[in-house]
């Protein structure tokens, strides 16, 4: 299995998109190669943006740039991306819904070794609490490429996050990125894991050892979470009657906040939810990361364990 | 273009609207609204190419942007009596429903409005994202903006003043509401800020200043001058002394009214010494 970065692809997205699309224009605070938005500053020095250390700025900047009919890519960490900027991105871009595109490195403790001042986990649900935006968290290379191409034809703010290590590129390169419409990787019976982001992988890991366990897990990536695909949710939940969510973010506020409340709401139904706990991150590699608080195949191999009990 | 006695049969039926605004719902900020009317009258009626059907995008227009969201009143009455909606929707000011939000926004799809501010800090940023697209559009108009002199406390400000310098951003003309006072008091009280034409030079703008900041002749003055300068390779401010409160004797001289309605009587005696020249809303 090839391994690359979601990052790369977004900055393979961007390039493609310099070429094709000459609304697009880039900003960026001091995190060019982490962002991996070279090519598009080699390729469109006039159309990218170096604006230092100075994220509230940027996202006004790129608010601003809107009005003329730019479509303005930010990029930089994830936390910076969010936290740091929340009330200019309230404010300018949400409240004003400017066509700002939001692209967030290092999410999650996959950033690793920089620990936890960098790992932000609270990011999708300060982003999904915002009227007007829309949050996608694609799984590898391939779909945040595809992801990175489809929200610039996307009228509107938008959060797009993705991560640092290199991890399986398995979705197909050719794939057109359909926001808000769920992707089904694999069919089962027995329970829905409803994935997103870097744990799309581990949960189709997490189907092969269940297999052996004679559970068969029907998979689903759940790339945009918001606006939420809840038919495809819906659909696969009244066939499994139990489900397991997993991120790479705190359960307060991410993926499994949102089925939590769709279930609750809709289709009152066992839950497990697999994500980090309350509590902060902190430095090593980001295999030892997701050991250590939880985010892997064999942690979501005991939450379908335990969910399946609850039918 | 209008003659400077039209400007100030003008000015003073905005300042009528600002206070009448704020009366209605016992709410709102009509110090400094009061404050900018002559700056904001002139910038509309004579300065700004601008088109009053309204367009988002504002190709080949000057823009102008409210930093200091909380004088809304000036900036609705200045919009309604320039042609840019029905000066009777001025009557809806914050009120349930109303296109008119106690900051302005776009959100209510309120022509004239192209970002929302209220949040103080952020206009600036928006401000030379805007002329940054008109240079890449070729476009040769230019951006304006207005800030609170306390709003000038905030972080962001100072990130994009610098931003603006080290990247020429010439087709920008700031404008600081330079009153000495925000809402705890007089800023030297607060947070003192200096000497604000050595910090802007410092940051490498070019600093216009004028005393005078409430009298029409004198403010249309700067802003021909600094409509001269721009493209020249550095963003302009314009630090514009104002009295807060300005043309209702008891609001001025004071922070008092940076926030604050006046009563009934308090009105009646605001609106005699403004009385009605082009018809209230």
């Amino acid at each position: 299995m090839e391994m690359k970065d979601t990052r790369s692809g977004f900055g393979a997205g961007l390039t493609e998109l310099g070429k094709t699309n000459s609304k697009v224009v880039a900003l960026c605070a001091d995190l060019t190669g982490s962002l991996k938005m070279n090519e598009f500053q080699n390729n469109h020095p006039e159309r990218f943006f170096q604006v230092g250390i100075a994220e509230a700025n940027m996202m006004g900047i790129a608010a601003g740039m809107t009005i003329g009919g730019k479509i303005p890519f930010t990029g930089t960490f994830a936390n910076f991306s969010t936290s740091r900027v929340y009330d200019q991105i309230r404010q300018s871009i949400a409240y004003s819904n400017k066509n700002v595109k939001i692209c967030a490195s290092h999410a999650g403790v996959t950033l690793g070794e920089d620990g936890a001042t960098h790992q932000v986990l609270e990011d999708i649900g300060m982003m999904k609490m915002l009227p007007h935006m829309t949050v996608i968290n694609p799984c590898d290379f391939n779909q945040t490429k595809a992801a990175t191409l489809a929200i610039a034809e996307h009228m509107g703010p938008v959060y797009l996050r993705f991560g640092r290590p290199k991890v399986p590129n398995f979705t197909d390169a050719n794939q057109i990125f359909e926001i808000g419409k769920a992707i089904n990787l694999k069919d089962g019976n027995d329970v829905s894991i409803l994935a997103t982001g870097h744990l799309v992988w581990e949960a189709l890991e997490a189907a092969k050892i269940l297999n052996e366990l004679n559970i068969n897990a029907e998979i689903i990536n759940i790339h945009t979470i918001k606006p939420l695909d809840k038919d495809a949710v819906i659909k696969s939940v009244s066939k499994t009657r139990c489900v397991v969510t997993a991120e790479e973010h705190m359960l307060n506020g991410g993926l499994g906040d949102s089925i939590a409340q769709l279930l609750s709401r809709e289709m009152p139904l066992p839950l497990e939810m697999v994500g980090v706990n309350d509590t902060f991150g902190e430095s090593g590699t980001p295999r030892q990361l997701m050991e250590k608080y939880g985010l892997t195949s064999n942690d979501i191999v005991n939450a379908v364990k335990k969910v399946i009990l609850r039918k | 273009m209008k003659t400077i006695q039209e400007l100030e049969s003008l000015c003073t039926q905005i300042r009528r609207d600002i206070l009448r605004m704020v009366h209605t719902n016992n709410s709102g900020h009509p110090g400094g609204s009061l404050g900018c009317t002559e700056f904001l009258t002139t910038l509309y009626f004579n300065h700004l190419n601008h088109n009053t059907k309204f367009d988002m995008d504002g190709i080949n227009e000057d823009l102008f942007f409210l930093s200091n969201g909380h004088i809304s009143p000036v900036l609705y009455s200045v919009l309604a009596r320039s042609g840019y909606f029905d000066i009777k929707e001025l009557a809806t000011f914050r009120k349930i429903d109303s296109r008119l939000q106690g900051h302005p926004t776009t959100h209510e799809k309120l022509e004239g409005i192209r970002v929302a501010t209220g949040s103080l800090g952020q206009g600036l940023s928006v401000a030379i994202g805007a002329a940054l697209t008109k240079k890449l559009n070729n476009d040769k108009q230019l951006i304006y903006s207005l800030h609170g002199d306390g709003e000038l406390q905030e972080g962001q400000i100072w990130e994009a003043v610098m931003y603006a310098s080290a990247n020429k951003v010439d087709n920008l003309i700031a404008t600081v509401d330079y009153n000495k006072k925000q809402i705890d008091g007089e800023i030297d009280d607060v947070l003192p800020m200096g000497n604000l034409r050595a910090k802007f030079e410092a940051f490498d703008w070019l600093v216009l200043e004028e005393k005078n900041g409430n009298d029409l002749e004198s403010v249309s003055n700067i802003l021909s001058e600094a409509k001269k300068q721009s493209r020249n390779n550095k963003p302009i401010v314009i630090l514009l002394h104002t009295e807060m409160g300005n043309g209702v004797d008891f609001m001025m001289g004071t922070h008092k009214w940076h926030g604050n309605a006046p009563n009934d009587e308090q009105l009646e005696i605001a609106l005699s010494q403004n009385t009605e020249t082009l018809g209230d809303y």
